[in-house]
């Protein structure tokens, strides 16, 4: 069996592995799976309105995915893209609230610069750090993400007075869309789905067709090769998580820009950025992949929120399918055993 | 407030927000001086504290007063049980350690939430009625200075994770055992070579990590948080990683490194009450334990210097 063949495959059996183990939790903890799933059927495709709100849902998911893909090709672990995501959120949200007057054309594209280089900037450091002083960038990202939480609330804090919302952006830099609104019953979906596509192409074209592309996957395959090649390993470590934080920071743009147009103060993590991982584990760190690993986790978290309500099972079960599925994915190595074996016996008759 | 008076008032209870964290850094100790990377620590803790509250409310009638250290057996066990699932993966599936390890935190926090629901309609459990108290310790209390310190109004978990973590300390640098959990961690072939069993060493390594990150969760639910919901353990496991780096894989080490966690976290919550620190703004008492992580692992301890076969799958006949 060819090995892209393969490649396919693993994600695959990973996602229906994952629901049967779903299944099976319901099953025992006394809930029908048959309706929980149409349940969650519906929730994603219900009607126009839920579609609408999934395609919504899967935006962020496309950019927290591609922050977390890009990291790895660079051969490092961004966990920081939920801390990225928070500080792109109030920075575009704060260009949005404190602008006046300023055209569209400015004004929006102004207010996602702000979101990227925010993110760009939660990014820069513990690449630095690891670049500079070889601090694993694991650590430092999970530490970013909790300075990140608590810095956006006191600065949210601070620009409302006191208050735990910014208050609505300027319409001059939303996102938000009449055209999709009309055509899903109102729901919130919004002209950010567009720009997530184009960040694909973006780093689809970072990676495949230029030079420093190579480079930035050259220090991930093999750090010392591309050292001894003359390439500037601590560089293009900075620049990889410098890049990884812009894709993290739009995500977090798409939220205070298009979905709800304010960045409130939050008690706890969106999860956004932790599902980025997944997102770009099932996509195999590939832009392509990460529209496939959005698509379905984006749907199944969105479509997880008509569970309680249409078959009374709690929405944490389609958390505990999406871990699963990671889990497997991980272990592609016992997935591919088994496929090879199967594809053997095949070949012997 | 003399400067003696701010001493008693940080000192216990840097010592008591440090109890859990010592435990479970000194778990992820286990774990990767044996070669299997854990940032499941937060998950198994997540596991440890729901276990902990569900055993205590359930049995409190049963146990009495007793009932919060019969809970820590509970969550023990369960955690370890749980870590298995990482064991599995990152042991015999040859799975990327670190994202099996992603999949175990999203699975705790998922799977116990799913439970609570189940169990009690709605996202958080009730409060229990028997916790963990402070007492004194006999002798030890009368002690001039560092007897009101150390020794008075502690909790009895406190001393646990300090013994656990001497004990640590000598099983891992002065048993045969903890010679061969070492070695599978730096040299998994010179070690398969003279006959360790290096698949059942890091088995047994990553289920003491998750026994001790349960009781690590147990200790923080049934003395600090006192009931479970979704933002119980918000990122204590990450912490207790960070003090078994920033500890240099070392048990005492990780202990010390906890100790220092513990006075930031506790500088953070009771800071206000502080003459000079009131004045300082929430958010900076905030960001104060993850700012210093970040600095100390920049500036103090220089390069890591993790096991050396940390995160690396073994292969039998691979060189």
């Amino acid at each position: 069996m060819s090995n892209r063949l393969v490649n396919i495959l693993v994600p695959l059996i990973s996602v229906i592995l994952g629901l049967i183990v779903g299944a099976v939790v319901m099953l025992i903890s006394g809930y029908d799976p048959v309706k929980g799933y149409m349940a969650l059927w519906s929730g994603i495709f219900g009607d126009a309105y839920t579609m609408g709100e999934t395609i919504r849902q899967i935006t962020p998911y496309i950019l927290a995915g591609l922050a977390v893909a890009f990291a790895f090709r660079t051969g490092l672990f961004n966990i920081g893209v939920e801390g990225q995501l928070i500080v792109g959120w109030f920075a575009a949200a704060y260009v949005g609230i404190t602008f006046d007057e300023l055209p569209k054309y400015i004004h929006l594209p102004l207010a996602l610069i702000a979101a990227a280089a925010a993110g760009a900037l939660w990014g820069f450091i513990p690449g630095l750090l690891k670049a500079r002083f070889k601090v694993h960038e694991v650590i430092v990202t999970i530490m970013m993400n909790y300075v990140a939480l608590h810095t956006s609330n006191a600065l949210i804090k601070a620009v409302s007075d006191g208050g735990d919302n910014t208050g609505a952006i300027h319409p001059t830099a939303s996102l938000r869309s009449e055209f999709f609104q009309n055509m899903t019953e109102f729901s919130r979906l919004h002209y950010g789905i567009f720009i997530a596509l184009a960040m694909v192409l973006v780093m689809w074209l970072i990676l495949e067709k230029t030079t420093r592309g190579f480079e930035l996957k050259a220090v991930g395959l093999n750090q010392h090769a591309s050292e001894y090649a003359g390439m500037n390993v601590n560089k293009n470590i900075i620049l990889a998580m410098s890049i990884s934080g812009a894709f993290a920071g739009l995500g977090g743009a798409m939220e205070a820009l298009g979905t709800f147009e304010y960045a409130s103060v939050k008690g706890g993590f969106t999860g956004i950025g932790f599902d980025g991982i997944a997102v770009a584990l099932l996509g195999a760190n590939t832009p392509l992949g990460v529209i496939f690993g959005a698509t379905l986790f984006g749907s199944l978290k969105y479509g997880a929120l008509n569970m309680p309500n249409a078959a009374g099972i709690p929405t944490e079960i389609v958390s505990i399918v999406i871990a699963i599925i990671i889990f497997f994915v991980a272990s592609g190595y016992v997935i591919r055993l088994f496929i090879e074996r199967l594809s053997k016996k095949k070949g012997a008759k | 407030m003399s400067f003696l008076d701010v001493l008693y008032f940080i000192v216990p209870a840097a010592i008591f927000y440090a109890a859990p964290l010592i435990l479970t850094a000194i778990g992820g100790v286990f774990s990767e001086r044996s070669g299997v990377v854990n940032i499941g620590l937060e998950g198994l803790m997540v596991i440890g504290a729901f276990i902990g509250i569900l055993f205590n409310l359930f049995f409190v009638d049963v146990f009495g007063a007793t009932t919060p250290w019969v809970s820590l057996l509970a969550a023990m066990i369960i955690a370890s049980l749980f870590s298995l699932l990482h064991a599995v993966a990152s042991v015999t599936f040859r799975a990327d350690q670190v994202v099996s390890g992603v999949a175990i935190n999203l699975l705790a926090i998922a799977l116990s939430l799913f439970l609570v629901k189940k169990i009690y309609g709605k996202g958080q459990t009730g409060f229990i009625e028997e916790r963990f108290l402070r007492d004194d310790i006999p002798f030890l209390k009368d002690i001039p200075i560092l007897g009101p310190m150390l020794f008075q109004n502690v909790y009895w978990t406190s001393v646990l994770a300090i013994g656990v973590a001497i004990l640590a300390w000598v099983v891992l640098y002065y048993t045969p055992f903890g010679l061969r959990l070492r070695a599978v961690g730096e040299h998994p072939m010179a070690a398969d070579t003279m006959g360790i069993n290096v698949s059942r060493m890091r088995y047994i390594a990553v289920m003491i990590s998750g026994g001790l990150a349960g009781i690590g969760g147990a200790i923080y639910s049934q003395s600090i948080s006192l009931d479970f919901g979704h933002s119980t353990i918000n990122g204590q496991g990450f912490m207790a990683l960070a003090a078994m780096i920033f500890g240099k894989w070392h048990p005492l080490g990780a202990m010390g490194a906890a100790l220092f966690f513990g006075f930031a976290q506790a500088l953070s919550i009771v800071g206000s009450k502080l003459p000079y620190i009131e004045q300082v703004p929430s958010v900076f008492l905030l960001i104060l334990p993850y700012v210093l992580t970040i600095l100390a692992l920049a500036g103090f301890i220089g390069k890591a210097n993790a096991p050396k076969a940390n995160g690396v799958p073994y292969i039998k006949g691979n060189r």
